[in-house]
């Protein structure tokens, strides 16, 4: 069993340790936003926040986050309420949707340590989120209005 | 909620369209709620709400709120007021007509297209009813009132809502007819033209849209499959006693073409497929080598005078063209094998009752009716007996019409006797992909003695039939004679439409063959298209935007250049301009603009569809630069994103405008309209810096510098 703070809660997973962080969030404490693309670090769909570092929960062990504090997409402002997110509605940003919640996680570890980030910032921290629909532009003018008016 | 939820809790409503066979048919709610099987495309809750239901499958093109929109337009509802849901997979009520036929796959970007007159019919009726109903109630002629979105209105001021109209209104029987008429003209529209926001996005920034992969039910168990590595193989024995003894596993069960490994969780599932040691028998791709027949043996087929040929078209007399001709051009082109790579691997949830005469399975797909049928036939059940609930989809691209992994989750789920999530892994979704055919073309134009083209003829060879014919015709030239013909062959891999299908390589030798007689003539690749390929009007208006739209005539920065191509797909029209450079020690590529124009008759909704678009050329630069299938022995050698590229943020072009092309006429699609152009225009950008042409397609840089050297 191992105990972490999901979305600013207490929860424990009764998962073994070396299951991936991403399957315990969505089958064991249903939090489907976080997504499956590719099971081995290449898409960025199954991003979440460690102690506020973005990580790829597939190839990350719920036996590697005990004690951690451990953000989805579900908790990382109340009512989506963050500057991202609503940027993310104002550009319209997701088409079939299915990488933002990991683009949306990614992009808020870039505005917190970087509130006024370039556009070569952004593209150089983004890139290893795919998007198969090809909304980049469109993500970036959603970080670059989220800078402006967080 | 579902539908009769909202029917009991609104309790009021008073009535309901429905579209019954061919014709609409307007219910009371009595009937709605007495059970007689209705589907309403439309119903109106005192309150106000207007719950619309949209056969638009969603994989992020939009046509979910267009359909929606179309309907409440006509209506003149108050869009604040419209709630979506998806229409039940029933393709006699929902289905629209194409080719004769009923249909509810969303595909070929023809949602918009397709629905566009029934749906803005069905919207009208809806109006007149509550218009007829107020004049009855005000005791004044219908001609004298007016709607406004939400209300009808006469001349004094005085006003009803749609709501209270619903709570007394009466329902003719038959409806009231629409005439073409009386259907809105453009300037009278309210929301379409508008940018009005997509409904599904806001469930896509929290985390809370619903894809299958997201479903959860009690009891449910998961289960993941390994398929033949060689297409067409079945499994015949496999290391049963091993893989049940792992942690988790609940059993395997034997499907047609793999084995499903049913687990507690998906990571027990996942592990287990990954110990499967599957011996497997002769498949029908056992042997294929998908170089070795791109390389040699379609050019066999090519000078086969026996091979299988299919004359696609033949207008004029292309042999007299040919032989009159003052100069003839030939060249050859190839296109790899391409794989969708939505990014939510294929994946459907499946519970059978306990009676196990029923069963429900939720999945995201582009034809809800054809799933329907799959997995009725799967199981041995009659179409009846299955029950559909349409998901929202991580990308689609032509993947899923087909209902070929909820087929096989019912299978499982049959096997389980207890509710089961199937999900693909990447690796099984990419190497038991079904893909775009790789191509082998080989053209010929003839101009006359004025350097005017006048004979055409188009031969290409590969394997899928009809998904490889699509695109050859240029039928934005009218060129007198020409002979269009595909030559087949059979590898057994399997395949499907890939956003744009055949118009992907077919467009790219076109628009390739038309750009070197460009250069060989000196002439502005535009101005050739124009003065020598007879363009049609749309086709010239289209290539007169984009001029303007890119500054065409304007130099470029050191090391740049700019080349052009056209398509056509799905009635619409498109013609593109990309500014390119190369780097020509390492072969690699870079898009850094594009501009496209394009002639989609009326565009419902002008934000989404511009997205829509954009989407498609970074889905064209993608596969044009990077996307690469091979398969050897039979096998593909491709397992996920780190050996299958796909456009990254950094490799994006720096702008990319789109422009619609004013035209009074009914919708066309615009979902595949984005992406045919690019590879042509890419590689007439690398002539123009190189001198040397791509006649390969991805243009990988190790094949660019193969093309450099040589």
């Amino acid at each position: 069993m191992v105990r972490f703070t999901l979305n600013g809660k207490p929860v424990s997973a009764q998962s073994e340790d070396s299951t991936p962080l991403l399957w315990v969030i969505r089958d064991e404490l249903k939090l489907t936003g976080t997504k499956y693309g590719c099971g081995v670090a290449q898409c960025g769909a199954c991003t979440v926040h460690i102690d506020g570092k973005a990580v790829r929960s597939c190839v990350t062990t719920v036996g590697s986050v005990k004690g951690a504090k451990v953000t989805t997409i579900e908790g990382l402002a109340p009512n989506a309420s963050h500057p991202l997110q609503k940027a993310w509605i104002a550009e319209q940003v997701p088409q079939c949707g299915y990488c933002q919640s990991g683009q949306i996680m990614k992009a808020a570890e870039l505005l917190a340590a970087n509130p006024k980030p370039s556009r070569t910032d952004i593209v150089s921290h983004m890139d290893g989120n795919i998007c198969r629909c090809g909304t980049y532009h469109r993500i970036i003018a959603a970080i670059e209005r989220a800078s402006k008016e967080a | 909620m579902d539908r009769r939820d909202f029917l009991k809790s609104t309790g009021a409503l008073s009535f309901a369209i429905a579209l019954a066979g061919d014709k609409l048919e307007l219910v009371s709610a009595a009937n709605a709620a007495t059970g007689q099987k209705i589907n309403a495309w439309v119903s109106i809750a005192a309150d106000g709400t207007v719950n619309i239901l949209s056969p638009g499958a969603e994989m992020g093109q939009g046509s979910m709120t267009s359909l929606a929109l179309i309907v409440a337009e006509e209506m003149d509802a108050d869009w604040s007021k419209v709630k979506i849901e998806f229409a039940p997979a029933e393709v006699n009520v929902y289905g629209y007509t194409f080719q004769n036929a009923k249909g509810m796959a969303i595909v070929g970007s023809r949602a918009v297209m397709l629905y566009f007159n029934d749906l803005r019919t069905a919207g009208a009726q809806v109006r007149k009813v509550l218009v007829a109903n107020a004049a009855q109630k005000w005791g004044v002629d219908a001609s004298s009132l007016t709607t406004e979105p939400g209300f009808v209105v006469d001349g004094s001021g005085r006003k009803l809502s749609y709501g209270e109209i619903a709570s007394f209104a009466t329902v003719p029987s038959p409806l009231p007819t629409v005439d073409k008429s009386e259907l809105k003209t453009k300037d009278q529209h309210r929301l379409i033209g508008k940018a009005t926001p997509r409904r599904d996005i806001p469930a896509k920034v929290n985390g809370s849209a619903q894809y299958a992969m997201d479903v959860q039910l009690p009891g449910m168990v998961y289960a993941t499959v390994r398929h033949a590595p060689v297409h067409g193989a079945a499994p015949e024995s496999w290391n049963e006693a091993k893989v049940k003894a792992m942690k988790g596993v609940i059993r395997t069960v034997k499907l047609p073409d793999g084995v499903a490994v049913i687990a507690t969780s998906l990571p027990a599932a996942m592990a287990a497929r990954n110990a499967l040691e599957v011996k497997w028998n002769k498949g029908a791709a056992a042997g294929y080598d998908s170089e070795a027949a791109l390389m040699k043996t379609y050019e066999q087929v090519h000078a086969d005078p026996a091979a299988k040929t299919q004359t696609l078209e033949a207008k004029g007399d292309a042999k007299a063209a040919f032989s009159n001709a003052a100069k003839v051009y030939k060249a050859e082109f190839r296109s790899d094998y391409g794989y969708h790579a939505q990014m939510e691997p294929l994946n459907a949830v499946a519970r059978l009752n306990d009676a196990g005469n029923h069963i429900e399975v939720w999945e995201g797909t582009q034809d809800p009716a054809s799933s329907r049928t799959a997995i009725a036939d799967a199981i041995g059940f009659k179409e009846d007996q299955v029950t559909l609930h349409q998901c929202y989809m991580g990308g689609g691209f032509g993947r899923r019409s087909l209902g070929d992994y909820s087929a096989e989750a019912a299978r499982i789920a049959k096997e389980a006797k207890r509710p089961v999530k199937l999900v693909w892994t990447r690796e099984e979704d990419m190497q038991y992909g079904m893909f775009r055919p790789q191509s082998f073309q080989c053209l010929q134009a003839a101009q006359d003695a004025s350097g005017k083209v006048v004979g055409w003829s188009h031969c290409v060879v590969g394997d899928g039939g009809v998904l490889l014919q699509t695109g050859i015709r240029p039928i934005y030239y009218q060129i007198p004679n020409t002979h269009i013909e595909s030559r087949g062959t059979s590898h057994g891999i399997r395949l499907k439409h890939w956003r744009g299908v055949g118009h992907v390589f077919n467009v790219f030798a076109i628009e390739s063959l038309v750009d070197q007689m460009a250069v060989d003539a000196n002439m502005d690749p535009i101005e050739f298209r124009l003065e020598r390929m007879n363009p049609t009007p749309r086709a010239r208006a289209v290539f007169e935007k984009v001029r303007d739209l890119s500054n065409w005539n304007t130099p470029r920065p050191e090391g740049r250049a700019l080349g052009v191509s056209v398509s056509e797909r799905s009635g619409s029209l498109g013609a593109g301009v990309a500014e390119v450079s190369i780097d020509k020690s390492t072969g690699k590529i870079k898009v850094h603009k594009a501009w496209v124009a394009v002639d989609g008759g009326l565009v419902v909704q002008p934000e989404m569809a511009r997205r829509n678009i954009e989407s498609g050329i970074l889905y064209g630069v993608s596969s044009v630069l990077h996307e690469r299938v091979t398969i050897k022995e039979g096998a593909v050698q491709q397992s996920n994103f780190h050996d299958y590229h796909v456009l990254r943020m950094s490799d994006i072009p720096e702008t990319m405008e789109v422009a619609f092309v004013d035209r009074d006429a009914a919708p066309s699609g615009l979902g595949e309209i984005g992406n045919p152009w690019v590879a042509a225009a890419v590689a007439s950008a690398v002539f123009r810096l190189t001198g040397k042409r791509l006649y390969h397609m991805p243009f990988t840089p190790e094949r660019v510098k193969a093309t450099l050297s040589a």
